[in-house]
């Protein structure tokens, strides 16, 4: 490195003189810019968090002076606590606490059930075709498109004709129906990547549908597995709709009962305890996407493909 | 005389890896200079510097005697061909032909002088209002050559142009760049690591090998005259054979053979007993009767027989080392025959074993 | 004997063409049916009877429970009509065109200084990301707290001496939608970016040294050249875009609630209402009807296109 240089110096000023070496590496303008813009953005992206966090740890008093971005001066951690423990909606005051175990079974039992359809879908999609099955998957896809808004009704009539509308495997149900078509295609794109010879040759082999599917097929999706779940998991969680409209008042998902506590109007409005309640709502997710990283972004790519 | 490129002492590194390696280039005013080597020699890496697309780690280039070490590209005085075309998928080939020269606010009537004066050199006149995609892969790298003709520059850069078409077109366009350097007499520097277009094109070949020039000399030397085993094995197919041996004198000696080295012209007088290879080319072997007028012969028996239409290669054994030559069609042979082989020692090359270097 | 070999010929000829398309509908499989059960009855049962369903009790009178009275094309009259339903209407087109249209543009301008070889990047791309690992209900009420004019960004700059400074559009409804807007714009554009930027990466080098060549400045070469060759990500962003401008729900209730007034009121609100609190299912199924309208018009459009581009394909 250092005779390099030295030698490089020596030849420039014996050899010839003018340019030599590397082109001066200026700061310029421009790069300035470049960083000045991805800060400013960063922080306008930041600032939501950082005024959740600040305020959820302040308390009503100092909220009520109104220094938004502030760190507290006093830190307690009350409102978690209560955003936790005694929040109120309505005339129930046991916090996100049932709300949160509600999302945790939800999405617990939503999240297998729904890929493993999927994924026997998209693996028969791929290598064991029928009369029609096409056209079924047309159907699916075309189901990505539509607003949930169409079948809802309808889907409510169904279910309680069925006594599961409003119940826990009610809501599995409709989880697994709307997430169908994303995941249906995920793995079917996943399928058809994969050489047919694979299928062939396990065909030669006197496998058959499930056996080929057990012992080939499951082995080789694990990757797109952990695509799948953490599609699955953040889209379950999030989801508000679907738990305002078939969860019921039992089986009431985190997200609607955050909503609850935060739009309840009587007595006081405790910031504090609301924005508690947020970061609380939104932890998992956001656990879930800075503990996979790129597999997140693979993810949202996944779920692109719809396009 | 001044240079048309020159490239002093030149080096990159890219971190810790040392990708060129103090490279000294002169190339003449209208010389066709083709850059030749196994892939990660670095011979598109020093392309990509010349044209300004890499800093360089040191030294300095200059072309048409001016500095450009730390100039844009553009401002470089030269057009580049490359091999994906990197046509602008959404532009006609009148606007990809133009594209650069409206950017830099060239008057209409001399954009249109020069996109016609390309199209009617590269006989792409039809072609002007056609979008790349609707174009051959032969189509679209006129459409490239037109866009370095275009800028009206001294000096021409192509990386590997070829080598994304089929094998009938490769050949039709490398005739095609023999006849614009003829016409046009540009400077034009031109990377492959296809030996056929290397040796047809060029006016001086510069063979590269991990960053450093082995050996730069007009097809005919690097042909016969190889500087060392790296250039005397890349060059020719089927590669040149190499008999390992001992070097007494003037004599080459293997275990059961001795061959005569008389004729042959030594660069550097050996001293003693030293380790040889002895380099000849399969076509340099003459077979039957040619072979009893060569000065030396031997008796062998042909291993396995490959027909190509136009010759034959066939494998055989000299002193238990493996020798192939290639013979005229009409000559009959076939496996297990005997036969008569020679060749002069004096066409073939003497290389030390230990350096590679050629003796 | 002739005829055999050409019986013989005809077959292999027959079995290469099958050959081609190797994933060629196979002999029935009845497990195959068993095993891709759940999905006929999705398919058949939700996104094709659901739908029939949803469109024949548009045409009926139902209240709080279906109904087969049919009205003809009552509840379509009345629905257009309303003003809260043409009001919607014309908000999820403004709120589409503006969160679409910045969407686009912001996630593009993200990308390209990402693109920059900066240090960081990865940094920096977890920073623009994580707001979608959010749900729009978090959003919605994250920005809501931003937007709220005694304790907000408002009240914060004011604080710092600009004591005129007004910030707080979701208490005009004039500007509800735009704080809306905003609001989705930070929990989406990420996702715009990343494709984006994918889609950037995905761009032959050889293109952007061709450039340098020709001396087109950088600026240029992102918006004439490079931009024009990202169609695909440019579509796929777009769909990913509209599907939730069709479907966006969540957002509105949290932040506004569809207020002040029915300035944030939106056609999927709008069925919701209408199927609970409003009980009136024939009306609410008529503005779900309507909903669908739009969809089956892209489907169309992507329909059309491919035919197109088939058709081009066929002629070159």
């Amino acid at each position: 490195m250092t005779s390099e240089a030295l030698s490089s110096r020596a030849t420039g000023a014996v050899a010839a003189t003018g340019p030599s070496g590397p082109k001066p590496n200026k700061l310029t303008l421009s790069r300035v810019g470049v960083y000045a813009f991805l800060i400013l953005a960063a922080l306008f992206f930041l600032m939501p968090l950082w005024v959740m966090v600040v305020t959820s740890l302040k308390g009503m008093p100092e909220i009520r002076q109104g220094h938004l971005f502030n760190w507290p001066s006093m830190l307690t951690f009350e409102p978690w606590l209560k955003a936790w423990d005694t929040a109120c909606t309505g005339r129930d005051c046991n916090g996100l606490k049932p709300g949160f175990w509600n999302s945790v079974k939800i999405t617990a039992l939503s999240v297998p059930v729904s890929i493993v359809i999927a994924m026997i879908n998209g693996y028969a999609l791929s290598f064991w075709r029928y009369k029609g099955s096409e056209f079924l998957f047309g159907v699916l896809v075309f189901g990505a498109f539509v607003p949930y808004q169409v079948v809802i009704y309808p889907l409510i009539i169904g279910l309680s004709k069925v006594g599961l509308f409003a119940t826990l495997p009610g809501i599995v149900v409709v989880h697994t129906i709307f997430g169908m078509p994303i995941l249906t295609l995920l793995y079917r794109n996943f399928f058809t990547s994969l050489p047919v010879e694979l299928f062939k040759a396990a065909r030669v082999d006197g496998a058959g549908f499930w056996g080929i599917f057990f012992r080939i097929m499951l082995p080789m999706s694990v990757p797109i597995t952990v695509v799948a779940v953490i599609l699955q998991t953040t889209g379950i969680w999030n989801d508000f709709l679907f738990g305002t409209v078939f969860a019921g008042r039992e089986n009431m998902p985190m997200t609607v009962q955050l909503n609850n506590i935060v739009t309840t109007t009587t007595g006081i409005r405790e910031y504090n305890v609301n924005m508690a309640a947020t970061i609380l709502t939104a932890a998992v997710p956001l656990v879930v996407y800075f503990v996979s990283g790129k597999w997140f972004v693979r993810g949202i790519a996944a779920g692109a493909v719809k396009g | 005389m001044q240079h048309s490129v020159s490239i002093k002492d030149l080096s990159l590194n890219f971190g810790q890896v040392s990708v060129l390696k103090s490279l000294d280039l002169d190339i003449a005013q209208g010389e066709f200079i083709v850059l030749l080597g196994p892939s990660g020699c670095g011979k598109s890496t020093l392309l990509n510097c010349i044209a300004g697309l890499l800093d360089v780690s040191s030294g300095q280039i200059f072309i048409g005697g001016k500095n450009v070490t730390w100039e844009e590209p553009k401002d470089r005085g030269i057009g580049m061909v490359f091999q994906s075309y990197a046509l602008y998928p959404q532009m006609t080939v009148e606007r990809n032909l133009s594209f650069g020269l409206r950017v830099a606010r060239m008057k209409k009537d001399e954009i249109e002088r020069r996109v016609q004066r390309a199209a009617e050199i590269l006989q792409i006149e039809p072609l002007l209002a056609r979008k790349p995609v609707e174009l051959s892969g032969g189509q679209r790298q006129r459409v490239a050559i037109g866009r370095a003709l275009v800028r009206d520059v001294d000096v021409f850069l192509f990386d590997e142009p070829l080598s994304n078409l089929d094998a009938k077109l490769r050949s039709d366009l490398r005739v095609e760049i023999k006849r614009l350097h003829a016409r046009l007499k540009n400077t034009m520097i031109y990377v492959t690591h296809d030996q056929i277009e290397a040796m047809t094109l060029a006016d001086r070949i510069a063979i590269m090998k991990n960053g450093v020039i082995q050996q730069l000399a007009d097809p005919h030397t690097i042909y016969n005259k190889p500087v060392n085993l790296f250039v005397a094995g890349f060059i020719g197919s089927p590669s040149m054979n190499f008999l390992n041996g001992a070097l007494d004198g003037s004599a080459f000696a293997t275990e059961n053979t001795s061959i005569s080295l008389g004729g042959y012209q030594f660069t550097k007088a050996p001293s003693g007993k030293t380790n040889v290879v002895l380099g000849i080319r399969p076509e340099h072997i003459a077979v039957g009767e040619d072979a009893r007028k060569m000065p030396f012969q031997f008796e062998s028996e042909i291993e396995i027989v490959e027909p190509m239409g136009a010759d034959t290669i066939a494998w055989t054994k000299l002193g238990g080392q493996s020798v192939t030559f290639r013979a005229a069609s009409e000559v009959a042979l076939v496996p297990g025959q005997k036969v008569t082989i020679g060749f002069d020692p004096a066409r073939g090359s003497v290389f030390d074993a230990a350096s590679g270097d050629r003796l | 004997m002739t005829q055999v070999a050409q019986s013989g010929g005809s077959a292999a000829g027959l079995a290469s063409a099958v050959a081609v398309k190797p994933r060629m509908r196979r002999r029935f499989n009845y497990q195959s049916v068993i095993g891709t059960m759940p999905m006929i009855a999705t398919a058949v049962g939700v996104f094709i009877i659901c739908i029939i369903f949803s469109i024949i009790w548009s045409f009926t009178n139902s209240k709080l429970f279906p109904n087969f009275n049919f009205i003809g094309l009552d509840q379509y009259v009345r629905l257009w009509r309303t003003d809260r339903w043409i009001i919607s209407v014309q908000n999820v087109f403004v709120f589409g065109i503006l969160s679409i249209g910045l969407g686009m543009v912001v996630g593009y301008l993200l990308a390209v200084f990402m693109d920059q070889r900066i240090k960081g990047e990865d940094l920096f791309r977890s920073i623009f990301l994580y707001p979608f690992a959010m749900s729009l209900v978090v959003t919605g009420l994250v920005w809501q707290w931003m937007f709220d004019p005694n304790l907000g960004i408002q009240e914060a700059v004011r604080q710092l001496g600009w004591t005129g400074f007004e910030f707080a559009p979701l208490v005009k409804s004039e500007t509800a939608l735009y704080g809306v807007v905003l609001g989705g714009l930070w929990n989406g554009v990420g996702v715009t970016m990343a494709i984006m930027l994918a889609g950037l990466r995905g761009v032959d080098a050889e293109i952007w040294k061709a450039a340098k060549i020709d001396g087109i400045p950088t600026w240029k070469t992102y918006l004439f050249i490079v931009l024009p060759m990202m169609r695909g990500a440019i579509a796929t962003s777009f769909i990913l875009q509209c599907t939730g401008v069709v479907r966006v729900f969540d957002i509105v209730i949290a932040m506004t609630q569809g207020g002040p007034g029915v300035s944030t009121q939106m056609p999927a609100i709008y069925v919701i209402q209408h199927i609970t609190d409003r009980v009136n299912v024939g009306q609410g199924m008529a503005a779900a009807t309507m909903m669908l309208v739009p969809v089956m018009a892209l489907i169309g459009l992507q329909y059309f296109l491919q035919w197109r581009s088939n058709r081009k394909a066929g002629r070159a």
